[in-house]
């Protein structure tokens, strides 16, 4: 599973299609799991009309959850040693995210990746980066 | 925010796994991790976030005897629209602008942890699209059981003077 470095070279990518039409009861569970029960994202009658948005939008913390299951499907299970992201814009049911990791670094054993999700408009919707352990 | 004490447990780690939608068997089938790299079943990368359960005074959950600012008959439950002054913030204390973990080891079911948070730099900015933007970080620092760190959680929030225009 793991990655190899003598594998690895910068400007190699991986990608993975990460939700297609995100459902808002995807967030409900993300609610639910991570505890975090901000009406902004479950609840459209708040949200709607005392919030001042157009519907409810997913948990950025969902957003990272599922770009680190591609991280950690690329670089390997317990690899991780540091992982970092900046929202760039809200996600919203019905979004189709795809989310790319491009080699930046290798060295020591450490790779680092730059992250980027996507909305299906093509719009970054996450931007960041991992670095993990990899293999000799 | 401060967290005295968040059980890993197994469970919670299955239903986080569902959530993100990972069907990676190490986040639930003991017999499978045991035969990983790990060697047993470990939590998502961001799974301390959910320490939040475990936060007594987490104010983005609703508290028996108390308003919450969600909606009811009414489209708010307080009265004092909270969200009117905060814009975009929704009356929930502001969006999630960055993420940040460095980990020291994996976490694994049976670990309780301890999470200490502190207040780390603020800023302002101005938007086109909200207008001024002020951003605050915090940084919690998650031990185990033995007092060892094992991540390092660096957040940064944002409270808008508007809604985000879309």
């Amino acid at each position: 599973m793991a990655l190899k470095v003598s594998e690895l070279k910068v400007g190699d990518t991986y990608s993975e299609c990460l939700v297609e039409d995100l459902k808002r009861t995807q967030i409900v569970q993300y609610a639910g799991s991570s505890g975090d029960y901000n009406p902004l994202h479950t609840d459209e009658v708040f949200t709607t009309k005392v919030a001042g948005y157009p519907s409810v939008f997913a948990h950025g913390m969902l957003t990272m959850g599922m770009t680190g299951r591609m991280v950690t499907n690329y670089v390997g299970d317990g690899r991780l040693t540091k992982y970092g992201v900046r929202f760039t814009n809200q996600v919203w049911p019905g979004d189709t995210l795809n989310s790319t990791a491009t080699v930046e670094s290798v060295e020591n054993n450490i790779v680092r990746l730059a992250l980027e999700t996507k909305n299906q408009d093509g719009a970054t919707v996450l931007s960041g980066y991992a670095e993990a352990r990899v293999d000799d | 925010m401060a967290v005295e004490k968040f059980p890993v447990e197994a469970s919670h780690i299955l239903m986080f796994a569902r959530s993100i939608g990972d069907d990676n068997q190490i986040y639930y089938d003991a017999d499978y991790a045991a035969g990983t790299e790990p060697g047993g079943i470990i939590a998502p990368p961001t799974f301390a976030q959910s320490s939040a359960q475990f936060d007594p005074n987490y104010f983005l959950r609703p508290k028996i005897g108390e308003d919450w600012f969600g909606s009811g008959k009414e489209p708010t439950g307080v009265k004092k629209k909270e969200g009117g002054s905060g814009g975009g913030g929704g009356g929930g204390g502001g969006l999630h602008a960055e993420q940040h973990f460095e980990y020291h080891r994996h976490l694994n079911p049976g670990d309780v942890l301890t999470g200490e948070t502190k207040p780390g730099k603020t800023w302002e900015k101005e938007s086109k699209r909200a207008g001024k933007l002020v951003f605050s970080e915090s940084v919690t620092e998650y031990r185990d059981q033995n007092g060892e760190l094992v991540i390092t959680a660096t957040g940064v929030g944002v409270r808008t003077e508007r809604p985000v225009d879309q």
